[in-house]
This record gives structure tokens, C-alpha cells and sequence, in this order.
């Protein structure tokens, strides 16, 4: 048994030793140009994605396919194979993934804040809250409802470090709607039912509703996209040199104005803001 | 397969939502499955013995919302309950009510179309003799039904599982909100994209084994009433 592996390490250093001497190319040459991307809701549906998309391909001949699901489901793509690279914002999710030896290291490289919207009027007084905690706090008191994504999404983890911050477990509270759903499902849900919730800003402003943005730019509701190339050790045909040209374009600083910029036509603000 | 060992000790273990899931599902289609029969039959009853001016036009009506796509059904129903439309004061949007709204609106015409296909085939005959002897009207509507009794269950039950399998409409007007307006579809739909897969397989098998019943007692059913 032993012999054996001595055999084939012995092998498989001389292949990487021959492979090494062998191959020495100055420009990297692409093998493969479909990078399967998979990402959260947020970044795709915000239009922030088909907008680098075209600049991304046309400056390094990739060519990019996205899938678009919550952080839960977008990183389940990447364990099931079905993806290269990850675009999403759940720190803790993503230091699971890498626990699992799915990928290497995650890569922060933009921010942006979550936001609690709800009726006009206000009901919880969530307004002259200082942070989420707080406002949350507020609402379980007065027992205004709550719409919770409860799909594992990003912004439902988020969701769930707050409420654990504000020391309430809603669950099973009455007021507490889960539904299970994506970001723009639950607005409307929220919408119909007068109900709080909590949304990333750029979905927030594209979606149609009659609710109000109540809070925001707290610091307990930073909101930090992270990229992770998913390693070619769990799954040997996953395009791991696709993924590392994607993550280097998208961290140049080309490409971080591309992103501070997005949005400020329309909203007259930025959706995204680049980390340095 | 880790998948489906997982969703059978789920099944046959102690899960309370997992059963809770079942319950609302049962309940929503067998109110919703109750309320349609009891509309849709005796409309098909009516619309399949009589011969009538216009008659062609309503059949082709009842034919054209036997197919109306549940998504549109259920948006139309979700229009009507939303906070903003013309029922919206009565706040039945994102309940199990509003599932059955949407259900009865989708499976009554499919109920009516089968109805009265079932009972047009002995209706002349029925009619014929009946008023060589003299029977009042309601009474050959009687023996058209008791005629075709066991087609007639089996049409409940083609709409029974009509209802425990739809998907589109629920979501839209139920919500899919946990302990509340979750059914059996709407959570496998959710965990799938979720990446759970065991509990949507779990979900996935009572779904089957139902149909599988509902589709062996139609059969049942069917080949008794020919004999």
C-alpha cells in the first residue's frame, strides 16, 4: 500500500515537474471561456451584473453565465459542481464553504447597506433607532409585523444576526411572517400586509411598493459582497482559471468605477460602493 | 440517495412542520375540492341534460376556463384580495381562505366540463323514457346522477388531486408563509431552491403516494362503473 503511494507521488511530482518545463506560455491561454458564475439575487436583479457583464467579457474573451438564487441556494451551486465562481454576501456561509474545502479564501470587494423598510406611518417608531438592533427591538414591542425572506438567503442570515443581537427570538411569534421567498416576493408581502422588513437597498429601489425606507446606514447593517473561486479539488472540471480572471478584472480598479458609478443616473446615488 | 435516506427518516420520524405542511395541504384541498363539487356538478348536471339555445357557446366558455393556466387564475385572485383591490378590506390575501378562493375558481370549471360530458352520453336516453312514463324533471335529473355515480367520483377525485398539486396560484395568493399558508408544493418549490433537498423529497414522496391512491381509486372506479 505504501509502495504504492510512494509510486504514484513519486509520478505525480515528475508529471507537475515535466508539465512545469514543458508548458512555460507568456500570455495565459483560455481553455475554457464559459465561466459559470453563481450569485445572489441582489447583485443580478439590481442590474449590476448584465451592466459589468459586457465590459467583463469584451477586456478578457471569457464568457460568463449566470445563475442568480439567495446566498443559500447560490452557494449550494458551487457544492453540488454546478458552478466556478461565487458572488455573495453571507460571511458566515461562506466561511463554512471554506471550511468544506470548497474554495480557498473569499475575497471582500464591494459593500453596500441593508435598509428596514415599512409602512409610512411608522407604527413601531423605528425611525429614531440607532441601529438595527434597536429598530427590531422596537417592532417586536409593539408587535408590528414582520415579512422574513426565511429562505437562508443572505439577507435573512443577516436578518437572524440581528434579531439574535436584539436578544428576541421571533419564531414563533404571531407577527412574524416567513415565507420563504426571494427579495421581491417578500416586499410585496410586506407591502400588502403593512409589515416591516429587511431589504437590500438596491432591490428595495427597483421594486415597485408603496413602502417607505425608514432606515438605513447604520453600522450593524453593512452589507459586504464577497467572490470565491471554487477549487478544481472537489471538482476537477470546474473552470478554477476562468474564475481567478474573473475575480482579477472584477478587484481592477476599472472595474471597481465601473461599480461606484452604477446607479447614479438613475437613483442619483450609488447601489454599490468598491472596497480598496 | 443520502437525499432519500434522509427524507424517510424525516417521513416516519418526529417532525412537526413536515406534518403541519400535510395538514394545511389536506385541508385547503379537500374544503377547496368540497366547494367546487358543489358548484361545478350540478352546473354540469344542468348544462349536459338540457338542450338549450346558446348551448355550443357555454361549452366552449366552460372548455376555454377548464384550461385557464393557474398562475393567471391565481393573479386574478390575488388582484381581487390585494390590499389595493375591490375585496381588499375583508384582509384575506396570504391565508389558507384565499388559497381555497383561488382553488375553487380553477377546479369549478373543470368539475362543470367534466360534469356535463359525463352525463350528456345517457341524457337523451334517460330523457326519452322518462317522459313516455311521466317523470318531473328534477326526478330524471336524479336518475342521470345516480346513473353515473361512480363517474361522478371519480371527477371529485380528478379534482382533488388537481388541487393538492397545483402550485402556481397558491404561491401567488397563499404566500407560502411557514405555519400558515405553506403546502406540500410551495415547500418543495422553496427547499429546492433553498438546497435542501431530503426535506423537498420527504415532501415529494406523501405527494406521489397521494396521487398514486387518488389515481388507483379513479381506476377502481372507472372499470366498476363499466361493468
Amino acid at each position: 500500500m505504501r509502495k504504492s503511494l510512494i509510486i504514484v507521488s513519486t509520478c505525480v511530482m515528475l508529471l507537475g515537474l515535466m508539465a512545469c518545463t514543458a508548458k512555460t506560455p507568456p500570455a495565459p491561454e483560455i481553455v475554457n471561456e464559459v465561466i459559470r458564475l453563481s450569485t445572489t439575487t441582489s447583485v443580478n436583479d439590481s442590474g449590476l451584473l448584465p451592466y459589468l457583464q459586457p465590459y467583463f467579457e469584451e477586456d478578457t474573451g471569457y464568457k460568463m453565465e449566470v445563475t442568480s438564487a439567495g446566498t443559500g441556494a447560490a452557494i449550494e451551486k458551487a457544492r453540488t459542481g454546478d458552478a466556478d465562481c461565487l458572488l455573495v454576501h453571507a460571511k458566515s456561509s461562506e466561511e463554512d464553504f471554506i471550511g468544506e474545502g470548497f474554495g480557498e479564501e473569499r475575497l471582500p470587494f464591494m459593500f453596500n447597506y441593508f435598509v428596514i423598510v415599512g409602512p409610512e406611518d411608522d407604527p413601531a417608531g423605528i425611525k429614531d433607532a440607532a441601529t438595527a438592533a434597536e429598530a427590531f427591538t422596537a417592532i417586536a414591542n409593539s408587535g408590528s409585523k414582520f415579512v422574513s425572506r426565511g429562505d437562508e438567503s443572505g439577507t435573512h442570515v443577516k436578518e437572524k444576526n440581528i434579531w439574535k443581537d436584539a436578544g428576541i427570538d421571533p419564531a414563533d411569534e404571531d407577527w412574524y411572517i416567513s415565507i420563504g421567498a426571494g427579495m421581491g416576493q417578500t416586499l410585496t408581502v410586506a407591502d400588502e400586509e403593512l409589515a416591516y422588513t429587511l431589504s437590500d437597498k438596491a432591490t428595495f429601489l427597483a421594486h415597485d411598493n408603496s413602502l417607505s425606507l425608514l432606515k438605513e446606514e447604520a453600522d450593524d447593517m453593512k452589507n459586504t459582497y464577497s467572490l470565491i473561486a471554487i477549487t478544481p479539488e472537489r471538482w476537477e472540471d470546474t473552470n478554477y482559471a476562468g474564475a481567478l480572471a474573473f475575480i482579477e478584472w472584477i478587484t481592477s480598479p476599472k472595474a471597481l468605477d465601473l461599480i461606484d458609478a452604477y446607479g447614479v443616473d438613475t437613483y442619483g446615488e450609488g447601489l454599490f460602493f468598491s472596497i480598496r | 440517495m443520502d437525499g432519500i435516506i434522509k427524507a424517510l427518516s424525516l417521513l416516519f420520524g418526529e417532525n412537526p412542520e413536515l406534518r403541519q405542511i400535510i395538514g394545511v395541504t389536506l385541508r385547503m384541498s379537500v374544503i377547496s375540492t368540497t366547494i367546487s363539487s358543489g358548484l361545478g356538478i350540478p352546473l354540469g348536471v344542468l348544462i349536459g341534460s338540457k338542450e338549450f339555445k346558446g348551448k355550443h357557446w357555454v361549452q366552449r366558455f366552460t372548455n376555454t376556463l377548464m384550461g385557464l393556466p393557474p398562475v393567471v387564475g391565481g393573479l386574478a385572485v390575488f388582484l381581487l384580495l390585494s390590499r389595493s383591490g375591490p375585496l381588499g378590506t375583508l384582509k384575506l390575501l396570504y391565508s389558507v381562505t384565499a388559497m381555497v378562493i383561488a382553488q375553487v375558481v380553477l377546479i369549478t370549471p373543470i368539475m362543470t366540463g367534466l360534469t356535463a360530458t359525463i352525463i350528456s352520453i345517457p341524457a337523451p336516453r334517460i330523457r326519452e323514457t322518462a317522459q313516455g312514463v311521466g317523470i318531473s324533471a328534477w326526478r330524471q335529473m336524479w336518475l342521470m346522477i345516480y346513473e353515473c355515480r361512480s363517474q361522478l367520483i371519480s371527477t371529485i377525485l380528478v379534482g382533488f388531486g388537481r388541487a393538492i398539486a397545483e402550485v402556481g396560484a397558491v404561491q401567488i395568493v397563499g404566500g407560502n408563509v411557514q405555519y400558515k399558508t405553506r403546502v406540500m408544493t410551495t415547500a418543495i418549490m422553496m427547499q429546492t431552491n433553498m438546497g435542501q433537498f431530503h426535506f423537498a423529497i420527504a415532501l415529494g414522496i406523501v405527494l406521489l403516494t397521494i396521487s398514486f391512491g387518488i389515481n388507483a381509486l379513479v381506476h377502481f372506479l372507472e372499470s366498476r362503473g363499466r361493468t
